[in-house]
């Protein structure tokens, strides 16, 4: 029996794991993939504080995993499928039909990038379509690339592109930018980068090699028109990762956690952090955190209730 | 790291894929990916789990850009399905294990 067991291995989860752990209570940490969630994939950081020159995703999540850890959380690698009630305890069952029980859960799930919807999106992912341009693009060496979106993700992944691209298309549905003034005009700037003002993409064309073009329209004038480009980088939102938890507790009509502002779910013993539950803004320096938040609930409500 | 997955390069490539006589899985994967360390535990167990009958390998593409090229490589992790030198199947990026083993045994 764990005292506490967090689901997700982001900022949020792991604050929860060094809190929890610190706390002396017995913590398990159930990540499906790697420590350092989409942190994990980001190439560069440096709104977080504390590292004045900026630090790698990896490099951060690695700190956060090591830290957390030092001080006694246990981290395993599976996908929770269930999560059921027993009185107080709360029994997590995983892919593998490993079961675990404990006595409060900290969500911290995340989210995963949103998919456009549009034709040849799925038929070319991984042949020219990405969500991860640190994965993807070293690829694209010389090429002329397609960035989808507006925000902080579309605009910073966008200019780390520009070290292999010859050229950044960064469409955007409305004709200004949502991400930091500061990568704004660090886009702006650079040459490489091409603005596509109030469009939307409708269609993805390739051939066996992969992608070929991109099809787009003017939301404002209905032209619609081409670009010839190799890849598509989609950064355009994140769909909160609660699938398995819909008939377990209050999501909002976009299925993100309601919690309240001790980061409690619906559920007694049901805690939650980080981009998965209803908050507005999403950031390490907010999912950080909601992981002490929630830590410190979790053992209070041990305490009290258990 | 296991035996199980073989390390192939652009000097081993043929001998270990395209002359196999078995189905062969390639993971095609480089070491600043984070999703290609979701899927290299899996295929380590695949690779355990498919002994003798299904050849495991993984190809660096840092290191053997010309192969990451000749397949089309745009993303990785790429696991490749190969059998008889020829591709039979692909799947890019992290996918559950399930829908690993349903590709393989429908190869098989």
């Amino acid at each position: 029996m764990y005292d506490v067991i967090i689901i997700g291995g982001g900022p949020a989860g792991l604050t929860a794991g060094l809190y929890t752990s610190r706390a002396r209570l017995k913590s398990l940490l159930i990540e499906k993939g790697f420590a350092g969630g989409q942190v994990m994939t980001t190439e560069w950081i440096e709104n977080y504080p504390g590292f004045e020159d900026g630090i790698s995703g990896a490099d951060l999540s690695r700190k956060m995993e090591k830290q957390a850890t030092k001080f006694g959380l246990e981290i395993v690698q599976g996908s929770v499928i269930d999560i059921s009630m027993r009185g107080g305890i709360k029994e997590i069952t995983l892919e593998d039909e490993n079961r675990y029980e404990t006595k409060a859960v900290i969500l911290a799930t995340g989210s995963n990038p949103r998919p456009l919807k549009i034709e040849g999106e799925d038929r070319y992912r991984g042949r020219g379509v990405s969500y991860c341009a640190t994965c993807d693009g070293a690829f694209f060496k010389g090429e002329k690339l397609a960035v989808i979106g507006g925000g902080d993700s579309a605009v910073e992944e966008g200019l780390f592109l520009t070290k292999f691209a010859e050229t950044v298309y960064i469409v955007h549905r409305r004709d200004r930018l949502r991400a930091a003034k500061v990568v704004q005009e660090r886009a702006f700037a650079n040459e490489k980068i091409k603005f596509v003002w109030d469009s939307v993409p409708e269609k993805i064309e390739g051939d066996d090699s992969g992608v070929k073009s991109l099809h787009i329209k003017n939301v404002k004038t209905g032209e619609q028109s081409s670009l010839d480009v190799g890849g598509v980088f989609i950064y355009i939102g994140y769909d909160p990762n609660t699938g398995f938890l819909k008939d377990l507790v209050n999501l909002n009509e976009g299925n993100h956690i309601i919690t309240n502002e001790n980061m409690a779910s619906s559920v007694p013993g049901i805690f939650v952090a980080g981009d998965v539950r209803v908050k507005p803004l999403k950031q390490i320096a907010t999912a950080v955190g909601d992981g002490a938040t929630a830590a410190i609930a979790a053992e209070k409500y041990i305490d009290e209730n258990l | 790291m296991s035996d199980a997955v073989t390390v192939v390069t652009k000097d081993t490539f043929d001998q270990v894929v395209l002359q196999s006589q078995d189905i062969v899985m390639v993971d095609f994967w480089a070491t600043w990916c984070g999703p290609c360390k979701i899927v290299a535990p899996v295929v380590e167990e695949l690779a355990k789990e498919y002994e003798g009958r299904v050849t495991f390998a993984k190809l660096n593409t840092d290191e053997n850009p010309d192969l990451a090229s000749r397949y089309n490589i745009r993303g990785i992790p790429t696991l490749m399905f190969f059998k008889e030198g020829k591709v039979m199947d692909q799947v890019v990026g992290a996918v559950p294990k399930a829908q690993l083993k349903s590709k393989l045994d429908a190869l098989i």
